[in-house]
C-alpha cells in the first residue's frame, strides 16, 4: 500500500516533467532560430562529416547600433589552386527566425576565398561561419555580436 | 524593374585577383513580419544570385530572408581573360533581374 503510493507519485512526477519538457520545446520552436535549430541547419549541410575550428575569419562589428544591416565579411585561409580550394561558405545565425544566412559556392577560379555581404539580426546572438574544402572537410568560426536595436521586431512605418 | 550597380574594375593584369562588388535594389521582405492590422506579409526575397564569366560560372549564393535589404554581395575572381561578366538575381513572386560588365585582361 505505502509502496504503491510511492511509486504512482513518483510517475507523476516524471510524466508531468516530460509534459513541461516537451510543452517548452513546442513552444520555443517556432519562435525563432534556437541554437538546437542552427545546429539542425549546420548537420544538414555538413551530413556527418566533423566541423573543426579555424582556417576561418569573421569580419563583424562586435557591437551592432542597427540590426537590419550588419556588415559581415568572411574570409577562409586556402591556397585556392585546383587541388586545394574552399567549395562553399555558409554563414548560420541562433536568433532569427530562420538559421540561415547565405550559402556562398566559389571554386579554384575564385582566388580568394572572402565574401562580404550585409545581414539582419534580430538579437543578441552568435554568428557562425562554415567553410567546405575541396577534400571535403568542414572548418568553422563564431562571433558573438551584441545587437542593441533588433531588426525583424519592428512593425512597419 | 529593380535597380543593380555593378562594380568591376574595368582593367585588370592576367592572374590578378579581382574583387566584384555587386548591389541591387530590393525589398528583401521576410515573411515574418506584419502589417498594421496584424495581417502577415508574405515573404518576398531574393533566393539566388549567380555570375558567370565568359560563360562559366564562377560565384553562385542562395541567399535567406536575414540577408538585408538592397542584397550586397562581393566576392573574388581571378582575371583570366577579356570579355564579360554576366550577374543574374532570381527570386519570389517571379523576380527575375541581370547585368552585365565589361573586363579587359592585359
Amino acid at each position: 500500500m505505502d509502496t504503491d503510493i510511492k511509486r504512482a507519485t513518483r510517475r507523476d512526477v516524471l510524466l508531468a516533467g516530460m509534459a513541461g519538457l516537451s510543452v517548452a520545446l513546442i513552444r520555443i520552436e517556432p519562435a525563432a532560430a534556437t541554437p538546437e535549430s542552427m545546429k539542425r541547419a549546420i548537420r544538414q549541410v555538413v551530413g556527418e562529416a566533423p566541423v573543426r575550428k579555424g582556417k576561418v575569419t569573421i569580419d563583424v562589428p562586435a557591437l551592432v547600433e542597427n540590426g537590419n544591416t550588419v556588415a559581415l565579411a568572411v574570409e577562409v585561409e586556402s591556397p585556392m589552386t585546383a587541388q586545394d580550394y574552399v567549395k562553399a561558405i555558409h554563414v548560420f545565425n541562433e536568433k532569427n527566425p530562420q538559421p540561415n544566412v547565405i550559402s556562398a559556392r566559389l571554386g579554384p577560379r575564385a582566388g580568394r576565398a572572402k565574401i562580404s555581404t550585409r545581414f539582419r539580426l534580430a538579437d543578441t546572438q552568435t554568428v557562425v561561419a562554415l567553410a567546405e574544402m575541396s577534400d571535403g572537410s568542414f572548418w568553422s568560426a563564431s562571433v558573438d555580436v551584441i545587437v542593441t536595436l533588433a531588426a525583424c521586431l519592428e512593425s512597419l512605418d | 524593374m529593380a535597380r543593380a550597380l555593378i562594380n568591376v574594375p574595368p582593367k585588370a593584369k592576367r592572374g590578378q585577383v579581382i574583387e566584384i562588388k555587386t548591389l541591387i535594389s530590393h525589398i528583401m521582405e521576410t515573411g515574418f513580419r506584419h502589417d498594421n492590422v496584424g495581417k502577415p506579409i508574405p515573404r518576398n526575397i531574393i533566393t539566388t544570385f549567380a555570375c558567370r564569366y565568359n560563360g562559366e560560372e564562377i560565384f553562385r549564393a542562395d541567399l535567406y530572408p536575414a540577408i538585408a535589404a538592397n542584397p550586397f554581395v562581393t566576392f573574388h575572381t581571378v582575371a583570366t581573360e577579356s570579355g564579360t561578366i554576366d550577374f543574374e538575381w532570381t527570386g519570389d513572386n517571379g523576380f527575375h533581374e541581370t547585368g552585365s560588365a565589361k573586363i579587359t585582361v592585359e
